[in-house]
């Protein structure tokens, strides 16, 4: 007895906690580490003033091309005085409220859907309701809105629009497809093994190319399809079949006794996957999942080989203005900034959901061998 | 003598085998795993089956849900023939409980959830009547207060005794057991023992492959013993086991005892 209380009152080196524990453990852990943490210190401070003088100290914020070409640092007016073309583009310009508004809605309903706990009936119509209302706005032609050609989609709207579609229907599309690659039936997975493996061995652009200059020679005369729309295919299309290699990984890491266990209670194969061997293996392949669909939202910046102005390329053809040429390092920061806020909200809402969805077990019964 | 008539057909009747097995046999590839497998089980029997590793024994009991495929023979399991042509497998399956080595819970369900899938989704129950039958078995296999844990949280014996009571949920007529204590620390055994043969008192008809003699020699009708995919010897458990008839049997018998 007295021997555990004394033991707990020692405390330990003080060289293991605070503050020097901290440095010790995140910073100077080991040799190389430390060689590391000196090298970018060292980086930091030479860089880093020099960075901070030309961005905020002699920047310039909200003044006219001319005026940037005399300013000794960044010249973010490029940003704030073409802000309107840059996010908009070609969208008429007294209707631009039209795609913010819907932007908007979309993001809030991004953000208000987070929670699991949330998805109901209820907020299933609120996304149809919400996804026609978007439509409204950005197409027009009904309650009086003026109605706005998709050739003139463009800018940061273009961009979520190819981004949020082409998730939300390659992810299913991907799955069937994995699950046709592992199907009984010789004819269904051939032709799913046929349809990725094509896929996989033709670059996006091909694709965005095809789906713009080629698939409509094939269409009857007088038929045509939206060209925002063809895009749009293209990237699903594409995104399925990588996502759909992912899955199948995922299935193949399942324990055949899982199958069984579901079999021999009398679950038909429907019933099996959905309840059992789907939510067990989409979960285990959340972080390769994740990584295609970050890289297809920023694939979607491809659209510009098919003269599709996506925010990407309303930030070039403000470059190529006279008065803006030689501001791209500012303006395509601020790209990057965009990107990198959506990326970013991608990549940690599924550590979140990876965090829910993690199983809980108590450690030590699951250590002893069988 | 029409009672006499009467009372000898229901006889009959109940006589009647809920498993058949004739002939059967079956191969992995070119690999012979079973030859001429003939087994009867009547309503209410539990047949123990023992043999060394590698034996057949759990192939023999997988082809009975048709986990696996027989290749020549029959088997008839509750009036139905499995055969390659059989729509609806998953009938047969609900009349056939099947409790695993490894346990083979879903580790993403709560142990609640892993038994009432079966009854909401393939017996289509109301999922609060399909709760209040689980809860039920859950207190067969005395564990009613883990009903919200996750597998992965109870001990071993614990999950296999979860594993029995999701086959129960689905009120099988047979229950097949596939070494159900050889995965578990010792002294949880008995505890999962004990729960078998609860059941096996209650009137369930049991097919249960293990090496635990004691259970077999106190619920046992037959035993059977398999060796190189043939059914060696099969007999009553106190002739079985104090008394072999067969070289290999002996052979086994010597090994594990
Ligand atoms: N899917 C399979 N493909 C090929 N061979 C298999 C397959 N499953 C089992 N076998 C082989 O069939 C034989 C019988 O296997 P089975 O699992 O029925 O044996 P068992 O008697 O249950 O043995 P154990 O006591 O080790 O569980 C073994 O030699 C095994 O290697
Ligand atoms: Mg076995």
């Amino acid at each position: 007895m007295a021997e555990t209380t004394h033991i707990e009152e020692i405390k330990p080196p003080v060289t293991d906690v605070g503050v020097i524990g901290w440095l010790r453990q995140h910073l100077f852990n080991g040799l190389f580490n430390s060689i590391a943490t000196i090298l970018i210190l060292g980086f930091l401070v030479k860089v880093m003033p020099q960075f901070i003088q030309w961005a905020l100290i002699d920047s310039v914020w909200f003044t006219s091309g001319q005026a940037c070409h005399q300013a000794e640092g960044a010249c973010w007016s490029v940003i704030t005085q073409n802000i309107r073309f840059t996010v908009f583009g070609y969208f008429p310009y007294e209707h631009q409220w039209r795609p913010l508004v819907a932007m908007i809605i979309l993001v809030g309903m991004l953000v208000y859907s987070r929670e699991w706990s949330r998805w109901n009936k209820r907020l299933g119509y609120a996304w149809i309701f919400s996804l026609f209302v978007m439509g409204l706005l950005m197409k027009g032609g009904l309650f009086g809105l003026v109605p706005v050609e998709s050739t003139k989609w463009s800018g940061l709207p273009l961009t979520l629009l190819l981004s949020f579609f082409g998730i939300l229907a390659s992810y299913p599309l991907g799955v069937v497809l994995a699950l046709g690659r592992q199907s009984q039936m010789p004819i269904i997975k051939a032709l799913c093994v046929v349809y990725i493996e094509m896929i996989r061995g033709v670059p996006l652009i091909t694709m965005l190319f095809m789906s713009s200059v080629m698939f409509p020679l094939f269409l009857p005369e007088g038929v045509t399809i939206d060209k925002v729309l063809r895009a749009q295919a293209a990237i699903i299309l594409f995104t399925a079949a990588y996502i759909a290699e992912v899955v199948r990984g995922g299935l193949q890491a399942m324990d055949r006794g899982q199958y069984e266990a579901a079999e021999s209670l009398g679950l038909n194969y429907f019933q099996m996957m959905r309840m059992i061997i789907l939510p067990q293996a989409l979960k285990i392949v959340i972080p390769p999942t994740v990584g295609i669909l970050i890289s297809a939202f920023k694939d979607t910046s491809l659209v510009v080989i098919i003269a599709l102005y996506d925010i990407l390329n309303t930030t070039k053809s403000i470059l190529s203005e006279p008065e803006w040429t030689g501001f791209s390092t500012e303006a395509y920061m601020f790209i990057a900034m965009i990107y990198y806020i959506c990326c970013f909200s991608m990549s940690q809402y599924s550590r979140r959901i990876e965090k829910q969805l993690e199983y809980k077990h108590t450690p030590n019964q699951e250590e002893k061998p069988s | 003598m029409s009672t006499e008539q009467n009372s000898s057909q229901s006889q009959s009747a109940e006589d009647k085998p809920i498993i058949e097995i004739i002939g059967m046999h079956k191969w992995f590839d070119d690999f012979h795993v079973l030859k001429d497998i003939n087994l009867e089980v009547r309503p209410q029997e539990k047949i123990v089956v023992c043999g060394p590793s590698g034996s057949g024994k759990s192939t023999v009991i997988r082809c009975i849900n048709r986990l696996e495929e027989h290749q020549r023979g029959q088997i008839i399991v509750n009036g139905t023939e499995l055969t390659r042509d059989l729509k609806n497998i998953e009938r047969v399956r609900t009349e056939v409980g099947m409790v695993f080595q490894h346990f083979n819970l879903f580790p993403h369900l709560t142990i609640l959830d892993n038994l009432t899938v079966g009854p909401i989704w393939v017996r289509k129950m109301p999922k609060k009547e399909a709760e209040e039958l689980a809860m039920h078995y859950l207190e067969i296999v005395k564990i009613p207060e883990q009903a919200q844990k996750y597998p992965g949280q109870v001990s071993g014996g614990q999950q296999q005794r979860v594993a029995i009571a999701r086959s129960l949920c689905m009120k099988p007529k047979i229950m097949l057991f596939d070494e159900p204590t050889s995965a578990l620390d010792p002294e949880m055994i008995k505890e999962v023992l004990d729960v078998m043969v609860d059941l096996a008192n209650q009137g369930m008809t049991m097919i249960v492959v293990t090496h635990e003699m004691g259970f077999a020699k106190e619920v046992a009708d037959r035993v059977i013993f398999m060796d190189f995919g043939e059914i060696v010897e099969e007999n009553e458990p106190f002739q079985f086991f104090d008394n072999p008839q067969h070289e290999r049997t002996k052979l086994f018998l010597s090994q594990i005892l």
